[in-house]
Formats: C-alpha cells, sequence, structure tokens
C-alpha cells in the first residue's frame, strides 16, 4: 500500500459496486449482500445495472450504503468488486482514490493496473472455488458465495445474519445450503488471514430501518391491482414491466382462488401484441369489470390509438408504464423518464391522460390501486408511470397497508332500479351533476332502459352519432371540465419549504425524488435552504401552480433529454420557458445525488467547498 | 344524427316465446347503400335472434371500423353496442367476455377489419376459442374507404376501379379452421333460408363461431368482373349441406329420411340437423372440412353452409379456469385480501 494514501474509511455510508458475467448466478450472491445489509437495520439501495442479454454479456450491481437514508444513486464507487474479466480495466479505473478493488487473484493482474491511490484486495476466487468444489455448475455460484465471505469479514459484517438468510433461503433444501455456507466460510478465512485491517470501510447495526420492507416496485403495483380489485388483464411480455404481471398473477393465486370450485377470480390473457391487451382492458372495463395492463415504451406506442377512443368514448382503463431509455428499443434494460409527452398526450387529436408518479414501493402499491378509482371515477385511461430503476430494483420503503373499510370508488354507474327511478331521459354523455363525468350503463343491466352504442366517432349527449360541430365542440369543452374535476381528485404533490422568503423552487417526480432530496440537504449544509415540489400527478393541482409563481426561478430535474415534464408544465400553465430551467440526466442511468449538486451549483455560480464525490467516468 | 325508426307497433305483432316481437330486435334506420348486402345480413341476425327468443339487452355487440362495422347501429337496440377501432373488435371482444361471461357477444367485422389490419387479432381470438359470434362480412373490398381491394378479392377479380386484383386471396374459413375455430360456416347476405339457420347454430355454439358471409357492395365491388357480386356468388354457390337448427327443449317435428342426414348436438343442447346434398361432406371433421373447400374452389365454386364444427371443445373460460360467476359481478369481499394477508407479505419483503 502506498504509504501517502488515505484509504476510504466510513461506517454505514459507502457505495459497492459488483461486476460480473449476465447469467453466472451472481445476482442472488449480490442480494444476499443486500439483504444481510438491510437485516442489520442498516439503509441500503441495491440496482441493477444489466444488459439486454440473457448470458454473458458484463452486468453490474451497484449497493448504496447510506445510514441518513439517502438511497438514489450517490455517483462514484467506494469498492469494486471486480469479476468479470471483460470490464476489469474500466472497472479497475472508475474505483474513486481511496476505494478499494476485489478481484480473482487467481491471475495476476496485469501491468496497467497500476493505481497508487487504491487498495487492491486480491482473492483466489477461482482457486478456492475448484479446489473446494468439484460440481462445475456449483463452482460457477459459489465463486460469487466466496466473495460475499470475504466482503463479510472486509466490512465486519455479521457473518451469521449470512448464514442465517442461506439458511432461509434454502429451507426446503437443506443439502445445498451447506456448499454456500462452506464458500461463505472460505471467502471469510481467506480475508482474515490475508486482509487484516485493509478495509476501513464497515457496517454496523442499527435500528434505522424499523418496520421497513426491501421491495420491488413491479410487485408492488401488482400487488395493489389485486387488492384495487382488477379481475381482466391483456398484458404483452416486454422489459421492465414483465414482472407486473407475473407478480399480479403470483398474488392472484394466493388470493383470488374460489374455495369451492377452485376456479380463479381472474382472466389473464397473454395478448397477441400491445394492441390487443389494451382493448381487452377496454372491453373488460366497458362491460364493468376492472381491467389494467402494463407495458413500457414501444407497447405505449402501439396502445395509442385504443388510448384515444378509451379517452374519447370515455371508458375506464389502466396502464402501468415502466419506463426504459428510448428511443425506439432503445436501451431495453437501462431507467429513463422519457415517456412523459408520449403518454400525457397519447393519441391523435385532442387527447389528455390522467398520469400517476409513484416514487417508492409503497405508492406502487396504492397507486395499483387507486389508479382503478381514478380510472372508473373519471372514466378515462390512467396511466402509473413508473420506470425500470423503480420497478426492478429492490428499494426500502415504508411497509404495506391496507384499509378494510375501503370501498372500491366504483363511479357513476346506474343500476336497474336507477334506470327505473330517473326522472328525466338517460343520456350516456349528458353531464348532470356539472363535473364533466356522466353516467354510464353496463351491457345487460336493463331489459329496455340504458342501453347505447358506444363508439370513437363524434356522438351527442344520448351517444349517437353527429357531425354538428356545435354538438362536437360542446363534448371536447366538457371533457376539459372532467379534466378539471380530475385536477380535485388525483394525488397533490408533495412540497417542502424551507425558506418561503427563497428565490428557488425545485420540481422533479418517480425516482429522481430520492437524488433529489440527497441533492437538497447537501445544499443545505451549504446554507441554501432550496424548496421543493414532488409531483405525483398529471394533471396539476393548483398547489403545483402555486408554488411555480411563488419562486422566481423552477428547476426542473428529469431522467429524459428533452425536459419533458417541463415541457407539460409550461405548456399547461402558460409559463415562461426562461422561468423553467431544466437539468436532465438521460444516461439511462439512474441519476444520482452528485449530478443534481454539481447542475445547480453551476447553475447557481455557487463553489461548494466539500465537493461532491463522483467522478466523471462513473456517468459513461 | 342516426336516424331511429318511428316506435310505432302493429298490436297484433307475432310474438316469440320471450313476449318479444321481432321490432324489438331492430336498430336505427340504416345509412349503408341503397343494396347494400350488409343490410341483408343485418336482417338476418335480427331474424336469428328474434326466432332464438333471445333477450336483447342480454347480447353485446362489437365491431371495428367499416361499413360492415357500422350495422350493430341497425339491429338490436335494446343491447348495448361498440363500434371500436379498425381491426381490434376481437380485443375488445375478448375484454368484454372475460368481464362477463354471462352475455352472448355478436362481434361484427368487414373482411378489411379481419383479414389485413386486423389479421392478429382474428387469429388470435379464434386460437383462444374465444366465446364470440364472429361475423365477418365479406365484399371483397374497402367499401368505407371507396372499394379499394381487400386481402380477400380473389385474383384477377376486378371492381369497379377496373384493375384486376393481382395477388392471392385469403379464404378465411380455410384460416379459421386452421386456426382453431370450432364453429365455422359461410353464408351468402343473398340467402337469408341459408344464413339465419347458420346464424342461430352460431349462437348456440359456445367457443368461437365465425361465419364468413359474402356480402356484396354495391357500390363498388359488384361489377361483372367481380367475384363477390350478387350475380357471380349466386352462379357459382355449393351447399355443403341444408340445415334446420332446433332449438334447445323444441320438439322435432320433421321427418328425416334415413342416411340422408347427419345431427350435431350443440353444447346448449340444441341440435343442427344437417341435410346432406353430397353424403361425402363430413363437416366434423377438420381436415375434411378444409378438403372440400379446397376442392369446390379447384371446380370454380364457392362452397357454403357449415363448414366445420366441433361442439365439444373448451372456450376461453374454461381454457384459463376462471369462475362461473361474471367477473364484474365481485365484490370487495371476493377480491380484496385485507391488511392482515398484506402484513404477512410485507413480512416476507423484510
Ligand atoms: C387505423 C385505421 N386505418 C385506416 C382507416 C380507414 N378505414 C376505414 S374503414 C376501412 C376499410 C374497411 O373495409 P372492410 O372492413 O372490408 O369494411 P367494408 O367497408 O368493406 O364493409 C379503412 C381502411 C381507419 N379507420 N383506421
Ligand atoms: S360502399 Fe359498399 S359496403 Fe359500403 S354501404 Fe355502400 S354498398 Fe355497402
Ligand atoms: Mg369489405
Amino acid at each position: 500500500m502506498n504509504p501517502t494514501m488515505n484509504p476510504i474509511e466510513s461506517v454505514n455510508d459507502f457505495v459497492i459496486r459488483f461486476a460480473n458475467v449476465n447469467g453466472s448466478g451472481s445476482a442472488s450472491a449480490n442480494n444476499l449482500f443486500a439483504k444481510a445489509i438491510f437485516r442489520l437495520g442498516v439503509p441500503v439501495s441495491p440496482k441493477n445495472i444489466f444488459p439486454s442479454n440473457i448470458q454473458g454479456l458484463p452486468t453490474w450491481y451497484e449497493i448504496r450504503v447510506n445510514e441518513h437514508g439517502f438511497l438514489g444513486r450517490r455517483g462514484g464507487v467506494d469498492m469494486s468488486v471486480a469479476v468479470n474479466g471483460q470490464t476489469l480495466l474500466k472497472d479497475y479505473k472508475e474505483v474513486l482514490p481511496g476505494g478499494y478493488f476485489l478481484y480473482d487473484s487467481t491471475r495476476e493482474l496485469a501491468e496497467e493496473f497500476n493505481r497508487k491511490d487504491i487498495v487492491e484486495i486480491g482473492i483466489p476466487l477461482t482457486k478456492l472455488c475448484n479446489d473446494e468444489f468439484s460440481n462445475p455448475k456449483l463452482r460457477q455460484l459459489l465463486k460469487n458465495i466466496i466473495y460475499v465471505g470475504s466482503l463479510s469479514f472486509l466490512i465486519d459484517l455479521d457473518f451469521s445474519i449470512l448464514t442465517e438468510s442461506i439458511e432461509k433461503q434454502f429451507q426446503k433444501k437443506p443439502k445445498l445450503a451447506e456448499p454456500n455456507i462452506k464458500a461463505l466460510k472460505l471467502g471469510y478465512d481467506y480475508a482474515k488471514k490475508y486482509f487484516k485491517d485493509t478495509c476501513k470501510l464497515s457496517v454496523k447495526k442499527t435500528d434505522k430501518l424499523g418496520d421497513d420492507i426491501l421491495m420491488d416496485g413491479n410487485s408492488a403495483i401488482g400487488l395493489g391491482a389485486v387488492y384495487g380489485g382488477a379481475t381482466v388483464t391483456g398484458w404483452y411480455p416486454i422489459t421492465p414491466s414483465t414482472s407486473v404481471i407475473e407478480a399480479f398473477e403470483k398474488y392472484s393465486k394466493m388470493f383470488r382462488i374460489e374455495e369451492d370450485t377452485g376456479r380463479r377470480k381472474v382472466a389473464v390473457i397473454q395478448a397477441e401484441d400491445e394492441l390487443s391487451a389494451i382493448g381487452i382492458v377496454i372491453g373488460a372495463s366497458w362491460n364493468g369489470a376492472r381491467a389494467f395492463t402494463a407495458t413500457s415504451g414501444p407497447g405505449v406506442s402501439l396502445m395509442s390509438e385504443f388510448l384515444g377512443l378509451a379517452y374519447f368514448a370515455e371508458i375506464p382503463a389502466v396502464l402501468v408504464n415502466v419506463q426504459r431509455a428510448g428511443p425506439s428499443t432503445g436501451m431495453p434494460t437501462r431507467t429513463q423518464q422519457s415517456d412523459v409527452l408520449a403518454c400525457a398526450y397519447a393519441s391523435h387529436g385532442d387527447t389528455k391522460n390522467v398520469l400517476l408518479f409513484p416514487c417508492d414501493p409503497k405508492e406502487c402499491f396504492e397507486f395499483g390501486a387507486q389508479a382503478l378509482d381514478l380510472a372508473e371515477r373519471l372514466q378515462t385511461p390512467v396511466i402509473i408511470m413508473s420506470d425500470l430503476d423503480l420497478g426492478m430494483n429492490d428499494h426500502i420503503s415504508a411497509p404495506l397497508h391496507w384499509d378494510d373499510k375501503r370501498k372500491y370508488d366504483r363511479g357513476k354507474v346506474l343500476t336497474a332500479e336507477d334506470l327505473d327511478n330517473l326522472k328525466e331521459k338517460w343520456g350516456r354523455y349528458l353531464d348532470v351533476d356539472g363535473d364533466g363525468i356522466c353516467y354510464r350503463t353496463y351491457p345487460g343491466t336493463h331489459p329496455t332502459k340504458g342501453a347505447y352504442f358506444t363508439r370513437g366517432t363524434s356522438h351527442d349527449e344520448y351517444s349517437a352519432y353527429t357531425e354538428d360541430s356545435a354538438i362536437y365542440q360542446a363534448g371536447m369543452d366538457r371533457l376539459l371540465r372532467k379534466w378539471d374535476t380530475a385536477r380535485t381528485l388525483t394525488p397533490g404533490p408533495r412540497t417542502k419549504i424551507k425558506d418561503p422568503d427563497f428565490g428557488i423552487g425545485v420540481i422533479f417526480y418517480g425516482t429522481t425524488t430520492h437524488s433529489a432530496y440527497e441533492a437538497m440537504s447537501r445544499l443545505e449544509k451549504q446554507g441554501l435552504k432550496v424548496n421543493t415540489l414532488r409531483v405525483r400527478a398529471f394533471p396539476f393541482q393548483q398547489e403545483v401552480i402555486d408554488f411555480i409563481n411563488k419562486h422566481e426561478t423552477i428547476f426542473v430535474i428529469e431522467q429524459n433529454r428533452d425536459a419533458q415534464l417541463r415541457t407539460v408544465l409550461m405548456t399547461e400553465n402558460a409559463l415562461s420557458p426562461r422561468k423553467l430551467q431544466a437539468i436532465l440526466n438521460f444516461d439511462g442511468l439512474p441519476i444520482t445525488a452528485d449530478f443534481i449538486t454539481e447542475k445547480i451549483s453551476d447553475l447557481l455560480n455557487i463553489d461548494l467547498q466539500n465537493g461532491p464525490k463522483g467522478t466523471e467516468g462513473e456517468k459513461a | 344524427m342516426s336516424v331511429q325508426k318511428p316506435n310505432f307497433r302493429h298490436p297484433k305483432l307475432a310474438k316469440n316465446s320471450a313476449e318479444y316481437s321481432r321490432k324489438d330486435y331492430e336498430g336505427a334506420i340504416s345509412t349503408l347503400c341503397a343494396g347494400c348486402g350488409h343490410d341483408s345480413a343485418t336482417n338476418s341476425i335480427i331474424q336469428a335472434c328474434f326466432e332464438l327468443s333471445i333477450e336483447p339487452h342480454r347480447v353485446a355487440k362489437i365491431s371495428g371500423i367499416g361499413c360492415s362495422s357500422k350495422t350493430p347501429a341497425y339491429f338490436l337496440n335494446k343491447s348495448h353496442g361498440f363500434n371500436s377501432v379498425h381491426g381490434r373488435m376481437p380485443s375488445i371482444a375478448t375484454g368484454a367476455n372475460m368481464a362477463n361471461r354471462d352475455l352472448l357477444y355478436i362481434g361484427v367485422s368487414g373482411d378489411g377489419d379481419t383479414a389485413s389490419i386486423g389479421m392478429g387479432q382474428f387469429a388470435h381470438a379464434l386460437r383462444r376459442n374465444l366465446n364470440l359470434n364472429y361475423f365477418c362480412m365479406n365484399n371483397g373490398c374497402y367499401g368505407l374507404t371507396k372499394g379499394q381491394d381487400s386481402a380477400t378479392a380473389d385474383k384477377g377479380s376486378a371492381g369497379k376501379k377496373g384493375a384486376p386484383n393481382p395477388y392471392n386471396s385469403i379464404d378465411l374459413c380455410e384460416l379459421a379452421i386452421e386456426l382453431g375455430a370450432s364453429y365455422v360456416a359461410r353464408g351468402f347476405s343473398g340467402d337469408k333460408q341459408q344464413l339465419v339457420p347458420l346464424i342461430k347454430g352460431a349462437i348456440a355454439h359456445s367457443g368461437l363461431a365465425f361465419i364468413d358471409i359474402i356480402s356484396p357492395c354495391v357500390t363498388f365491388n359488384n361489377t361483372a368482373t367481380s367475384t363477390k357480386s350478387y350475380h357471380y356468388v349466386r352462379q357459382h354457390v355449393e351447399a355443403t349441406n341444408t340445415f334446420d337448427f332446433i332449438p334447445l327443449a323444441q320438439e322435432i317435428i320433421t321427418q328425416y329420411e334415413e342416411g340422408s342426414s347427419q345431427e350435431v348436438t350443440m353444447h346448449d343442447g340444441s341440435i343442427i340437423h344437417l341435410h346432406k346434398v353430397d353424403s361425402s361432406k363430413d363437416v366434423t371433421d377438420r381436415r375434411k372440412a378444409v378438403n372440400n373447400l379446397e376442392a369446390e374452389k379447384d371446380k370454380g365454386r364457392l362452397l357454403t353452409g357449415l363448414i366445420y364444427v366441433n361442439p365439444d371443445i373448451m372456450e376461453t373460460h374454461d381454457i384459463i379456469n376462471s369462475t362461473l360467476r361474471p367477473l364484474n359481478t365481485l365484490t370487495e369481499a371476493d377480491l380484496c385480501p385485507g391488511n392482515g394477508a398484506l402484513q404477512k407479505i410485507n413480512e416476507g419483503f423484510r
């Protein structure tokens, strides 16, 4: 070790990045490690940075440990666990000065691995593994477990937590637990023998997490849809949305089997494409069932024609869009928030769709259920705007909760009795209450009343075809009235006012939230008390408009190239482009606190003393 | 605005066993061209529903886009209707059917709607054997966009535009059999005698019943050079058989000559009685059904009638083992697992 260098020292606050080969079984080893930290009560956020590939390409797994609960990406790597030959040099270069580089020393490092400012930790993973285990398949898997064992020693992670986790994981196959525990021990012992007092990163048990859970957003949405009473889904596989439906099916198997018959209280149809998937949702919703589907960018493009039909004919539809990096097939396994415009105005003609922006699993669960209420109340498409980062990575979240007294809001639906009691002639598109929302009927309700013809062509208040300009315009205006009602029903923003007199406000949404809050806290330490607003839905509520009006300058932080939410804010509220400044990250990786801090400092022309830790290479 | 028919009712209008008169099955006045085949097809649908004493409000009518897809406005105006988007009737029908398995679903489409833009949805509704009456009003052209050739136009056939179609045509019946439809028939809008029983059989069938209804477009494709003209079709039809449909619980009164007929018992207990014209035409064997179609085509003839039927086959709901209760009637008590279960789920994420 270079005597002049300062190894990074930290308890419960660091970033470890694992570099693996896709399909080599590293995911379960890395998960084991992250979960162990979580079980010690220490806030942790693991992120998979994976290729669009089944086997062979490089994949990374980045674990952020942060006692203060900042769990967006920070930027920078304090320790690299580099077990992929293809990316070894890149991984080596990206370690922060003073950081640690753990590698498989079965093969010696080549000459160009010559940094003097990092700590190299060579563990002969392959050799240790091959000497101990003979089964080739086991060898590949256990090599990963060995480095987890070494890490356990190096960062002082309670060994028993790991063995307990393994035992829990292999409860049903205890024979498999044994070699796993042996592998852990091999790694642990080797590190203990050769690298005592080498690593100054450590994990210490805390009680920061209370009863929090560690869950992925897609499971939470699928579960939310079960709780919200969805019974029909049509869907077509696409990364990163597939696991929403998989979760819905899994929980339906647990909760939706009729006891006496064994039949399912749910219809899951794997459709031929996304056109059909959304058609199934619209057909089911029209007929009075709660229905939803999940997709990603390319699927949204295909669904657009149907979304316009649902908007204009006023049929509930719930769509989960787990966004990925576009355009086109783009980077299908990378994250972005780049479908805001495509979804807000999906379909031709004057169309607007309700959007919900969850930021953590709890909100995913709640919106998964609430979207069904909103869609039926508003008789219109509601799109949950998640993204790959939220959907596919595990996030720490408050536990999920359901109020058992809660009733589904089925919206304005007339029963046969209601129809019989009506004094006036019923019209499907008559705005009786003045809120822009009309009364609908399900097919089959009444022998003589309430039947109508649903159409995507222009229609009058009684659903008859019309090309009368005045009637058409009145209908389009009523849809705007309904839009104003939507404003009052959708989840409002979360605002944090640090200094009511400060002229700068920051707006963000979805997964940008976590890094944004961290950046704000860093700025606050520099004396900058920035006010923030997290948008949770479109259309925007009055609070959003008030927040913007109260500040001189607004920064809108997003993960796309074209400042899409900023565009929607400007157009919907007639704001000057100068007032809203964009802070944009669109590299496909979750936005980091370093990046946001730097950008805001630059824009405000301030010099941060204890500058952020990130390096340029890290964002490559 | 669509034109509503005057609500005048003759007191002595004949009623069916459900106490409805034929008028109760009618819709708005058609805005299609006078003489359009689709209007005759519509009339056959009305007649079949009337004769079967179907309760109109227990029917859902769903269509795509096209002149043909407008027809649900012209029949059963006590039923809910849904004129969706071009080529997507099957997905709307799938969702609707999943939501409530107790209604009767009539899907109307055109040859453009089905054989071109909607080919994917057509194929997959068949493959899943959705419990749907899929009626394709086939005129060999795109009527609503003014007469372009469709994918079912026969090679060499020429409509009003004059140029003979250079491409092979798609035989929707053959394809339907191939793709797993369990009831496949071809009718001619100009032959009500044959079409009405075919529609009744379709309605009695559980699973996907596809009827290719040759339905001439008088405005764009009724020329002397068209193979989908009234004249040409009349000259070239060949029928598998003639056919009586006997609904469940109706007494069989006709006497059939031994050996001259084949009986098929439908899922709901109704009986289809086929009077064979040619004893070789077996309609319960898929391979033979395809052969029958091909054999007539080779002779330059168009095979009509019931072409294939398999009454004992699982429809989508049976395949996915869904509850017998309509999903749209389930409530919180049926659907929501409650907070207790949720707390256990939380535990699994710790
Ligand atoms: C997406 C889309 N593309 C094109 C059209 C225009 N269009 C309307 S009807 C039609 C063809 C209808 O043909 P067919 O289904 O055979 O019905 P027909 O009018 O012949 O009864 C087309 C191309 C449309 N409505 N939607
Ligand atoms: S254009 Fe052809 S298909 Fe359309 S209504 Fe006229 S005759 Fe019928
Ligand atoms: Mg046509």
